[in-house]
């Protein structure tokens, strides 16, 4: 009995002294505003996993999986959408969540001076409270990739009465409802975040506290790491890759990104297009993609860390348009091509951000686009000059990453649509336009993947941006974490966790 | 030396509205548009109009200047776009952190580079001379960030004696502190030692062949009260200038370091704040450390009078 008890009393205290844990996350950059409605940054996803709750979530397939809502019911004209609300939830300052709470935040999310939701909710209209734990969504024509919008910043839900406290600066101490509460934040040094013992799904989280430490070089977050200052580092430099394997300490995850890296062209953004073979004609943007080896980039620029890719989704994803496969590189029917057209040596000037990445990419592009004819230009340049060229239409090719959305409408619609802000070719196609509609208003998948495979071949045609590959999100951890999920948007779940 | 502090003092003010003029005018000279920068990566044309109308970007730059300058006055600096966090707030966050690493770095270099100086100056030409001359070549060709990881890569990867980065206050665990702080302070302070070393060597070489340090040996004094009490005191006069300069260097921040340490000082939040546009953070952080550096100046001018009696005449 005695030593019954003994033992019993050992594996509490070792329970006890399993949950007094820390988890330390080295971040690659210092996260923007705390606040869903305001935020902008991929790296403020990363804190928000563990402090903000989501109406749904997405799962390693990219399925629609719920959070705070418990179930959905799209009405009959794909015009509403109703969702159930999970009971018992309260929001860190112990406010009720209830359907006047999801209400409060989507009217705050379309209405926040500065908001960034306002756009990816375009298309709601209102928001009716049907009973506490119920609530519709009016949209003002069917919007399929709704649910992904609420998996993401604009599905979290802050508490409305700290909202209503603090109208101007809410993202200093937001109040949310997931399974840390905000502590306390040092500007570019620590974000840190304690347990919350009211959620809902405490029983999956066996850490006390979370603690973000925004380390910008790779090679010091690897080294915290490998000193056990950190527990958890993300985007690990893809050349560090092999002696991290090497490393019995350490686990390593790799994810192939929602987003990709490409080249846009100007095609119509400005007169420079028409003053440039590249934007003039598609047969030279034609003769210069067959000039790439997707895979030689990837191997060259990216240690091999990437998946090559022709579209705006990677080759593994449903949407990805089979009728539109990778194309081989082709140097002597490329150099037919520019022959075709006229122009055996065309020039244009590569702009490019001045991350390490982007420069390697560029380099390489230069390198086998000369094989053909090509002459490329490198233009570095810093990364907020280069946007407002961009925006100008002072480009004519400029190579850019993109983060990614769940859905493929985000990683589609504001570069193709027409006049959309980030369609930097310029390219302005009324049927485009139409189809982007059509995507949206589609709720089948199977129906979608016809419109998205129409539009990649016509895409095709024109070559507005020549897609290249797909990052894969690195990971570095130590060995001892368990329970670590990799979904494709390269967020850190806290869910489940266990060191 | 009231009248020639008085007269010091007085010319601060044009130069630091000099300095408000100038931080404010080169910063429109960066390319680029803050609220697009600011916007994020959807880059909403609302968001990007309601930054604009926030930051006063649609208003002529006069107009501006004026808003921030009057705010100043107020001793209202204004708010950091991407964080919401008033800029005195991150101000006063970030001092302590940026004085207590200049602080430490100052006292390292000026306990290798000064005596270093002495030593080399004194023994000229000897094996010590070549020693410190080396050395000195040494600090001053090593890049910080290379140093930096090389450091963390043996004192906390290796050898597992000191945390690779970060940074614990002084008054939470003071030794944590210092463990972090250490490293930093070290990779700051070898580069102006180095600095300090030659600059002293030369001073006192100068003034070593001064008469007055001959007929201080003539009256046959120790060497040591020669060098220390004589020729030191001399050389020290561009020394201390040097010195203040490197100082308000450092108040500044150190960038590559701060970033290869993560120590959050001043020199993180300017370059932080200088890539996303964040014009409210670099105004305030630049006027504030150049003010610091005109003080320092000053401070540098009335410490001659106290090692230079001469100067008090």
């Amino acid at each position: 009995m005695n030593k019954k008890f003994m033992l019993a009393l050992t594996l509490a205290a070792t329970a006890c002294v399993t949950q007094a844990q820390t988890l330390r996350i080295g971040l690659a950059e210092d996260p923007d505003v705390l606040d869903p409605t305001l935020a902008r940054s991929f790296v403020s996803r990363i804190v928000f996993s563990s402090l903000c709750d989501k109406l749904v979530d997405i799962d390693e397939k990219l399925n629609i999986v719920p959070q705070l809502a418990t179930s959905y019911q799209w009405s009959a004209d794909n015009k509403a959408l109703t969702m159930k609300l999970r009971s018992g939830v309260t929001f860190h300052d112990g406010e009720k969540f209830d359907a006047a709470a999801v209400k409060f935040n989507i009217d705050r999310h379309k209405s926040l001076a500065g908001s960034n939701r306002r756009g990816e909710l375009a298309p709601v209209t209102t928001v009716d409270v049907i009973d506490d734990l119920t609530v519709k969504i009016n949209l003002s024509a069917p919007f399929s990739p709704l649910l992904s919008v609420l998996a993401d910043r604009a599905g979290m839900m802050v508490s409305p009465k700290a909202a209503q406290a603090a109208p101007t600066n809410f993202g200093t101490k937001p109040v949310c409802s997931g399974p840390f509460k905000f502590t306390e934040r040092v500007a570019q040094d620590r974000i840190v975040l304690e347990r919350y013992a009211g959620y809902w799904d405490k029983a999956n989280i066996h850490f006390d506290k979370v603690i973000f430490l925004p380390i910008v070089d790779a090679t010091v977050r690897l080294a915290n790491l490998r000193s056990g200052q950190l527990d958890f580092i993300e985007r690990v430099a893809p050349s560090d890759i092999a002696s991290i394997k090497a490393d019995k300490k350490l686990g390593f995850s790799r994810i192939v990104e929602l987003g990709y890296q490409g080249i846009t062209i100007n095609t119509g953004k400005s007169d420079q297009a028409q003053k440039n073979p590249l934007g003039r004609d598609p047969r030279v943007r034609e003769a210069f993609e067959l000039s790439l080896d997707r895979a030689g980039i990837v191997q060259v620029a990216m240690d091999g860390e990437a998946t090559p890719g022709n579209q705006w989704v990677p080759p593994a994803n449903s949407f990805y348009a089979k009728n539109v496969p990778i194309p081989k590189r082709d140097i002597a029917r490329a150099k037919q091509l520019l022959k075709e057209a006229g122009v055996p040596n065309p020039v244009f000037t590569l702009m490019t951000p001045t991350t390490s990445d982007a420069q390697r990419v560029a380099q390489v592009v230069q390198a086998m686009a000369k094989e053909a004819g090509f002459d490329v230009k490198i233009q570095s340049t810093e990364f907020a000059t280069s946007l407002n060229l961009a925006d100008k239409g002072q480009f004519d090719a400029y190579v850019l990453a993109w983060s990614g959305r769940a859905d493929p409408d985000g990683n589609l619609f504001s570069f193709y649509g027409c006049k959309q802000p980030l369609n930097y070719s310029g390219e302005c196609r009324p049927q485009w336009d139409e189809l982007l509609n059509r995507s949206r208003n589609t709720l089948d998948t199977a129906g979608r993947i016809k419109v998205f495979a129409t539009l990649a071949a016509e895409a095709d045609k024109v070559k507005p941006v020549v897609y290249l590959f797909h990052r894969n999100w690195l990971w570095a951890y130590n060995k001892k974490i368990t329970g670590m999920r990799t979904v494709p948007d390269g967020l850190v779940r806290p869910q489940g966790l266990k060191m | 030396m009231l009248q020639y502090f008085l007269k010091r003092l007085a010319a601060i003010i044009p130069t630091v509205f000099f300095v408000t003029v100038i931080i404010f005018g080169l910063q429109q000279l960066l390319p680029g548009d803050a609220a697009s920068v600011l916007a994020g990566e959807n880059q909403d044309p609302e968001v990007i109009a309601y930054l604009q109308k926030k930051m006063h970007l649609d208003e002529p730059l006069p107009v501006r200047y004026a808003y921030w300058i009057s705010g100043v006055f107020h001793g209202d600096l204004g708010e950091s776009m991407r964080i919401q966090q008033p800029v005195l707030d991150l101000i006063k966050e970030k001092l302590p952190v940026t004085l207590q690493l200049a602080g430490m770095a100052m006292v390292i270099a000026l306990l290798i580079g000064i005596p270093a100086g002495i030593v080399s100056a004194v023994g000229k030409d000897s094996a010590w001379d070549y020693l410190a001359n080396v050395i000195a070549l040494w600090g001053l060709s090593t890049p910080n960030f290379w140093l930096g990881i090389l450091m963390i890569l043996v004192f906390s990867v290796q050898l597992g004696w000191l945390p690779a980065s970060g940074y614990v206050s002084p008054f939470e665990d003071l030794k944590a502190n210092l463990a972090a702080m250490i490293m930093p302070a070290f990779v700051l302070g070898n580069a102006i030692a180095a600095v300090l070393m030659r600059h002293t060597r030369s001073a006192m070489l100068q003034v070593l062949n001064a008469d007055y340090v001959r007929t201080a040996r003539a009256k046959g004094l120790t060497e040591r009260r020669v060098v220390l009490k004589h020729a030191l005191r001399n050389a020290l006069t561009p020394i201390i200038t040097l010195g203040a300069l490197e100082f308000g260097t450092l108040l500044s921040g150190a960038v590559l370091t701060e970033q290869v340490f993560s120590i959050p000082g001043f020199g993180k939040l300017i370059v932080d704040a200088v890539f996303n546009r964040d014009y409210a953070v670099v105004q305030g952080v630049v006027l504030f450390t150049s003010s610091v550096y005109i003080l320092l100046n000053l401070l540098a001018d009335l410490a001659y009078f106290v090692v230079n009696p001469r100067l008090r005449g």
